[in-house]
């Protein structure tokens, strides 16, 4: 059991964290204290073309110039700072999160259509895998997780997240059941653009993440929710597909209920399920994806965990209780329960 | 006695109410209720709770005899493994609702998620309700061992278009409004015609719903319903073992 929340105004406006602070405290039962943390899209627009890279140090020492040494060889660190911390009486301070604004050189490489995120990704998997000491959790732009081990309050008060104004933000109240609850194991997870939250379980995380890991990712945060951000990077930036579509491949209809479909629809969602069967989740989940472009709520085929979805004009919200939107905004207009597998969409209009 | 739930943690808010039931108080009103968890809780008594705003889950788990009326929607799993009373919501509630519910009335006016009525079961004279205004998802009656469930799909073309209605029933009964496809028929569920003998002998029922949920019972005093059972009195009784 845990619980979520993402909110996202359509037209950009930017929202501060403190409502989505409050929404996340109200389901404090639904986690154990081991895990909180937030994303937030359109946070720093003083450095709008950088890769916003956040980093848990365990000492600013060797692990930090091992970083440096490896960032600057594959680009130029424009600002770096420590991301501002304020003491919480119950919150162990486990690692320094750190964070660069970085400009990779896209003209060294060849044979990528996006250089600068192929070398943004190579980047996290490298010192992730590679630095003790070191972990990036968040490496998209213009975009910041938020996250370490404990209630949502105290995480909201150790980053004082009301001081950024994001125009989507995700969070996520941690009840670690099958890895321990840590910093790097808290929720959101981010690579690039993508930010995810979780409740459940992925119980195909080894089909899964032996797919991901095929296709150049490495699984090291021991837990299950990691795979589900980098299935979304493969099938969504690298395969282009739209986020309806991932979602149909992730948590298909049923090979009965695919039957009853027009034939065109079929062929559609059998080629699907045939080309993507080692991306397809099983096990209970309600998940919500963000990018920059917006955001995407859907829970697994037979709704083993809940899903809440609220509207108020230009703001669309998802959440595990209908409780925690009402907090957030009071005048929310419709409240409905999406169906299982049902992909549920909030984009940004240009 | 009036409760002003506003910013409230279910401890209190539960502390109080409580102390009010020890004390002879039978009518409470509790104002801006929003997510507070386990209201009336496994309390023993005849009173009355009148619930304005969004109760959080598990409202009225393991009570025994009070009236909660909400005036508004309902989280998860309002009357989980309930023994007496009644709730009645007066909005639509989340999964789960009357899980593992042993007696009394759930009634809502509005829809509930997916398996509502999971696990309910009856012994003797107690036999537990649950009752829908409006539609329901999936796996409605999901395992289910005794009570009656009751969808009659106010506002919606059929009352219920999830699969695996009655999956693993093998006990109790499922009234739906309307015909139901086969197909949404779950494992071990059967559908029989629903009789004149069975409106006899479900009309106070639906007359007693229809009036708290404030519409006219009269529309839905016919036989048009579908009648869900188990489809033998021990549909698993291989699953596990073999003989």
């Amino acid at each position: 059991m845990c619980g979520i929340i993402g909110v996202i105004d359509r037209t950009k406006a930017r929202m501060d964290g403190s409502s989505i602070k409050k929404a996340l405290s109200l389901m404090k039962e639904r986690g154990s204290g081991e895990g909180a943390g937030y994303v937030a899209y359109g946070i720093y627009p003083d450095y709008p073309d950088c890769y916003a890279i956040h980093v848990f140090f365990d000492n600013l020492v060797e692990p930090k110039s091992k970083v440096d040494e490896v960032l600057q060889k594959w680009g130029r660190i424009v600002h770096q700072e420590e991301i501002p911390t304020y003491e919480q009486p119950c919150l162990k301070r486990e690692h320094i999160p750190w964070r660069y604004f970085y400009r990779p050189y896209t003209e060294f490489i060849v044979g990528s259509n996006n250089p600068a995120e192929d070398i943004i990704k190579h980047l996290v998997m490298t010192v992730n895998s590679t630095i003790q000491g070191a972990l990036i959790f968040s490496s998209g732009i213009n975009l910041g997780v938020f996250k370490a081990a404990g209630w949502p309050e105290e995480v909201a008060d150790f980053y004082r997240i009301e001081d950024y104004k994001g125009y989507i933000w995700l969070a996520h109240n941690r009840y670690p059941t099958n890895t321990p609850g840590w910093w790097g194991g808290a929720h959101p997870f981010n690579l690039l653009d993508w930010a995810v939250v979780h409740n459940g379980e992925i119980t195909s995380y080894g089909t899964n993440r032996s797919y991901v890991e095929s296709n150049g990712y490495k699984c090291t945060m021991s837990t299950d929710t990691e795979v589900v951000a980098y299935l979304f990077d493969l099938l969504g930036r690298r395969h282009g597909l739209p986020s309806e579509m991932i979602v149909e491949a992730l948590a298909p209809q049923f090979w009965d209920e695919i039957d009853l479909l027009p034939e065109k629809e079929q062929k559609l969602k059998r080629t699907l399920r045939l080309t993507y069967g080692p991306a397809l989740m099983n096990g209970p989940f309600a998940i919500v994806v963000a990018t920059s472009k917006g955001i995407v709520g859907f829970t697994d085929r037979i709704k083993l965990r809940p899903l809440v979805v609220g509207e108020n004009g230009s703001r669309l919200y998802i959440s595990s209780e209908e409780a925690a939107i009402r907090v957030m905004d009071p005048e929310v207009k419709s409240i409905y329960m999406p169906r299982a597998g049902e992909p549920v969409v909030g984009r940004v209009v240009q | 006695m009036t409760i002003d739930a506003n910013g409230m943690h279910y401890t209190p808010l539960n502390k109080m109410i409580r102390q009010a039931v020890a004390s002879g108080v039978r009518e409470i009103v509790i104002d801006n209720v929003l997510g507070q968890r386990f209201i009336a809780n496994g309390l023993r008594s005849n009173v009355r709770i009148t619930i304005n705003g969004v109760p959080g889950g598990d409202l009225g788990m393991f009570m025994s005899g009070p009236e909660c009326i909400v005036r508004g929607d309902s989280e998860h799993a309002p009357g989980n493994t309930m023994d007496n009373g009644t709730i009645v919501i007066h909005g639509s509630a989340g999964d789960a609702v009357a899980h593992s519910m042993r007696g009394g009335r759930v009634f809502v006016r509005g829809d509930i998620g997916y398996r509502g009525g999971i696990h309910m079961k009856e012994y003797d004279q107690k036999r537990p309700v649950l009752a829908v205004g409006g539609t329901t998802h999936a796996f409605l009656g999901e395992y289910m061992a005794g009570g009656i469930i009751i969808v009659l799909g106010i506002g919606h073309e059929v009352a219920v278009k999830d699969r695996g209605i009655g999956s693993g029933i093998h006990g109790g009964e499922i009234i739906l409004r309307g015909d139901i496809e086969d197909r949404l028929l779950g494992v071990g569920a059967r559908k029989v015609i629903f009789t004149e003998d069975d409106l006899n002998r479900l009309s106070p029922l639906i007359t007693e719903f229809c009036e708290r949920i404030e519409v006219d019972p009269s529309q839905f005093l016919d036989t048009n319903y579908t009648r869900i059972i188990p489809a033998s009195s021990r549909p698993f009784a291989g699953k596990y073992t073999w003989e």
